[in-house]
This record gives structure tokens, sequence and C-alpha cells, in this order.
């Protein structure tokens, strides 16, 4: 299987990493080689085997439903690039 | 005390408990020697003032009595871990300047504990790489070099920086992360001790997210014993992973008695590779002698779905962190692009990611994005899971018929020039991987331990791998291993 330059414009966008056109004909030939290289568990027989989900076997725990945590919205936004009026800011989303 | 900084941390305790030094007489001995070890760039983020406060409250408390074995260490934390209001930026652009508001689980127990932080540790970007060559703050370098020539080496990776500070004597101990063999390769590129725990021995909460299912902490030592007192303060159930396991913590120190007579160590057949130096086929063989003259039965063992290991790791670990690395939008923290006008949501997110993730970081998250895109999700991501399936179970087969530990070698080759993979294939860098990524997949612990030198100088690491849950079985295994080989070259000081 090699991902030809559509397929890695497709990609790219989904993973929302913008990449120049240019670009794209040296990144599909990487994503190939990669694959390439994953092609190989085509080899094994995994008939009737089940995909690992949890590595140590355990049950997820449940917590109480209550309220933990709370007001720290100073906190929160203290890292944000653009907070304003106690709000994450980003470009208009909505028309 | 001269040379305050090579003591171990088992050393370090029994000076401080008889009162020939203190903490802080420690902790201004390494601070001296990072300052004086820029060339390596091993830390990249100092905190001296932190780490002065720290000494001085474990003086107290050591003062006092009943301080725990860790109190007064300075250690070197990697930059993946959350540190409250210090920078923690997985060695990427795109959390230029993030200052968490928390502290990591695995972090704040050290501290409690009594440890001192030094600074932040220099890594691959997110963690992922072999040989801190993706790193956002530049190479971190090993200290150790060929006998013949002054080339600059790489420490290895992800936890490059942490091999370094370690292996030069910057710092007592260093915390590490290990996803596909992170903390045990650098260890071995660098001739110290790395012990990856059994999945869901250390919280990862407040630990940067790169493969959730594989993600594991752990220390990173000049010793075997050092490794077993620092998993003590870094391990046990958190609320805050629910993956970490319910488990009451042992003494892993006290686990390590010498004896492994009677102890069943196999050695896999697939782990010998085609074009596997000859110098690494001798350590394996030596290390095998040790065990055995210690009173341990050698076993050959068959793990025959190793070969896949490497593919099925390229597949589930880009597709988790593809899915981990989402939450970098340039909206709550970190990088943000400047925008063009007329530039939309999607247009911030695109140029925010293309700018803030490094070559390798962006590569992985694209495969990843692919495996689990409509259509191939079965054909990879599904398979590559019931490939791990498998290969969890051949560690099951052989546990269960008896086995106590695996040994294998480290690494395929000792540590290799800065730059010198610049041209190779992504996939060449991942070989590196092809010893210690089984361990992961399958969840288990596994510890790599300085062995011997190759033909140029360079140190060689062995690696161990045990029962989940059995640390402490493992460290006494490795410390005899340790011991027989007598491993105690230190690399000669240039920087």
């Amino acid at each position: 299987m090699s991902i030809d330059i559509d397929t890695a414009r497709r990609v790219a966008h989904l993973a929302r990493i913008a990449v120049q056109e240019d670009d794209l004909p040296e990144l599909a030939r990487e994503l190939s080689g990669i694959l390439t290289f994953m092609e190989q568990l085509n080899e094994v027989d995994v008939e009737g085997v089940e995909p690992m989900t949890s590595v140590t076997p355990m049950r997820l725990k449940r917590r109480e439903d209550i309220v933990t945590d709370g007001g720290m919205q100073g906190k929160i936004l203290s890292n944000a690039p653009d907070a304003r009026e106690g709000f994450f800011a980003v470009p208009k989303v909505v028309e | 005390m001269s040379d305050l900084t090579k003591l171990t941390l088992a050393g370090a305790r029994d000076a401080l408990r008889k009162a020939e030094t203190t903490s802080v007489a420690l902790t201004e001995a390494c601070l001296a020697e990072i300052e004086d070890a820029g060339a390596l760039n091993a830390f990249v983020h100092m905190t001296p003032e932190i780490a002065i406060d720290q000494a001085r409250a474990a003086d107290a408390r050591i003062a006092a009595g009943e301080a725990p074995a860790m109190c007064g260490m300075p250690l070197g934390i990697k930059d993946l871990f959350c540190t409250r209001e210090v920078p923690s930026q997985a060695a990427s652009h795109i959390l230029n300047g993030f200052r968490p508001e928390y502290e990591s689980t695995v972090t704040q127990k050290l501290w409690d504990a009594g440890a001192v932080m030094l600074g932040k540790l220099n890594m691959d970007e997110f963690a992922m790489g072999s040989s801190n060559e993706s790193s956002v703050y530049g190479n971190a370098v090993n200290p150790w070099r060929r006998d013949d020539d002054d080339a600059p080496l790489t420490p290895g990776g992800s936890s490059g920086g942490s091999a370094a500070a370690v292996a030069a004597d910057m710092c007592l101990a260093a915390t590490g992360t290990d996803t596909g063999g992170s903390i045990r390769q650098p260890a071995a590129f660098t001739g110290i001790v790395g012990l990856k725990p059994t999945y869901g021995r250390c919280s990862r909460w407040g630990v940067v997210a790169f493969a959730s299912s594989l993600d594991q902490a752990g220390p990173m030592t000049k010793t075997v014993r050092d490794a077993a007192i620092m998993l003590g303060a870094m391990a046990g159930h958190d609320p805050k992973d629910s993956t970490s396991a319910d488990l009451v913590v042992p003494d892993f120190e006290a686990a390590i008695t010498g004896d492994i007579r009677g102890k069943k160590i196999g050695i896999p057949r697939e782990y010998r590779m085609d074009g596997m130096p000859a110098e690494i086929e001798k350590l394996w063989a030596d290390g095998a002698a040790m065990l055995r003259d210690a009173g341990a039965e050698i076993v050959d063992i068959s793990l025959p779905h190793t070969k896949y290991a490497l593919p099925a790791y390229y597949v589930i670990a880009p597709a988790e962190a593809s899915s981990n690395l989402a939450r970098y939008d340039g909206v709550r923290y970190g990088h943000r692009a400047k925008l063009a006008q007329g530039d939309g949501i999607v247009q911030m997110y695109e140029k925010t990611r293309a700018e803030g993730f490094g070559p390798e970081v962006q590569r992985r998250v694209m495969i990843g994005t692919y495996v689990l895109s409509a259509g191939f999700y079965d054909a990879y991501y599904n398979r590559a899971r019931k490939v791990r399936t498998l290969i969890k179970r051949d560690f099951e087969t052989v546990f269960a018929e008896g086995i106590d530990a695996i040994l294998t070698p480290a690494t395929p080759s000792a540590a290799f020039g800065l730059g010198e993979m610049a041209e190779a294939d992504p996939v060449q860098m991942y070989l590196n991987d092809v010893f210690t990524v089984t361990v992961n997949l399958a969840g288990l612990p596994g510890i790599a331990v300085p062995a011997g030198l190759d033909a140029k100088g360079l140190p060689l690491g062995l690696q161990l791998i045990g029962r989940p849950w059995e640390e402490g079985d493992l460290l006494n295994t490795a410390e005899v291993l340790e011991r027989a080989a007598g491993f105690v070259s230190k690399p000669s000081k240039w920087w």
C-alpha cells in the first residue's frame, strides 16, 4: 500500500497540520515507507485473536459521582495564548 | 566530603543519615556540576531556587530523624513531567512558555519523599525519538566519546538528557519515561541503569501523554539498588490515573538479596538478529554465563512474535499519539500561530500545529491519523492490536513455564554519532527499539544494566525482563548481573 499525493494531502488535513503543496511528494514517500514496514503484520495469523484493549487485566474503577474540583478559572486560563473576559478566545467560528 | 555528585542514592542516603554531608551541600555541588556541563545540553531549565529551598527542608527533616530514603536527593526531571510553575514543554515548540498550574503525581511523590528538583532535562520532542535529536532545545550530548575520535555521540532517546545528566554526575538520579525503550536505550548508551516498571506501577497523571497504553515513568540511576530506592518513591496507586494499579508498593530494595539460585533465566532465540554485532552477541553470552555462575538456570526460550513487535508498535504508538496530541490546538496553552487576514479556526489549528510540531512528531501524528482513518482502522490498527495480544501471550507462555526473567541485549549497537542517522530512513531509527519495544507492548517491567564496553570504549547494556509486578525479583537478578559484570567505567571529563 503506498500513499499518493492526494492521500498525503487528505491525511495532513485530517491531522490538522498545514503542509505546503511542494512538500507533499516527500511526505507521501515517507509515509509510504513507514506503511511498507508495517505491512509485515499481514504475515501474522490473527484469526480469532482479540485485539488488546488493556495490557494489564483490570476493572476500571468508578469514582463517586460528586464534584471534586473546580472554581479555578484563573488557573485554567493562565496558559492560554488568548484569553478574554474569562474565556478562551479563538477566531470567529460562526458567521 | 569530595566528589559529592558522584555519590549513589544509597551512598548519599547513608552519608546524610550519618550527618557526613547535607542536602544543601549535595545540591550545590550538583548545581555547580550542571553549570560546568553546558556542552552536554542535558539540563534545559534550571530551578536552583526551588532546589535550595527543598534541600534546606530536607536537611531539617533528616535532622529530625525518620526521613525517607529519597530525602535530600538532588534529581533531574525529564521535561515530559509537568512541574508546577516550572516550564514543562516536552521539548516541543508547541508548548513554548507553558507553565503548568499542577504537579505530576510522580514528581509530587518524589517531593513528598523529600527529593530535590535541580531542573528539567532534555529529551526527544514528545518522547518521540531514539537519539534526542528531535528536541526543540537542540541535541543532548553523550558524555562518552569513542576512544579514537572526538565526534559527539547521542545519549540515546527519548530520555537522552536524563541519561547524560546521570552519567556525567550532574545529579544523583533522574526521572525518565519509556514508551518503546526511552529509558532503557539511553541508559545502555550512557552506562547507567534504567528501569521501566510494569505498566500501571507509576501514575501517568501529569506526564505529557505520548501513547497512553505504553507510557510508563521510571528511574534512571547509577546503580540497580538506586533504581529500587527511587522506584519505591515514584510508584503507587493514584485515583487520578485509572490505569494505575491499586497494589501495595513493596520494599524493592529489600528484595535485593543477591541470591538468584534456582531462578530460571530465559534466552529468547528470536532476539538473535541477523547482522547483530559480534560484541553484542558476546556481551549477551557473557551475561548469561554470569547469571549461571550465580546459580541461575539458563533456558533457551522462544517468543515467536518478536519480529512483529516493531511494526505493531509503530501502528499503535502513532495512533495513540495522534489522538493524544490533538489537544495541541493553540487554544488552551502553548504556541498559537500568527494568523493572516480572514484565517478561520481551521487555519489556526493547521498553522499552529505545522509551526509547533517538529518533523518526527508531524510524521507520527499523520501516520497515526492514517491508520485510524475510516477504511484503514481494521487493516492497520485493529490488526496491530491483535498482534499485540499475541506478543503478550508469548511472554505469558514462557512465564507459565516457570521462567523468572528474560535476558536480552538492551540495544542493537553502542551509541551512534549525532547526525549520523540524519539521512537515514525514519524506519532505520525505529530499529533502535527492537529489543525494548516488546516489553512495552506486553506491559512488563524491564531494566537495562551496564555490562561492558565495546571495542571503542563505549558502554553496552543488557536488558532483563521480569514478570508483571515483580520488579523486586527483577531488581534482585539485575543487581547480581551488575555485580558480576563489575561495570565501573565512567566517561572521562572533556566538557
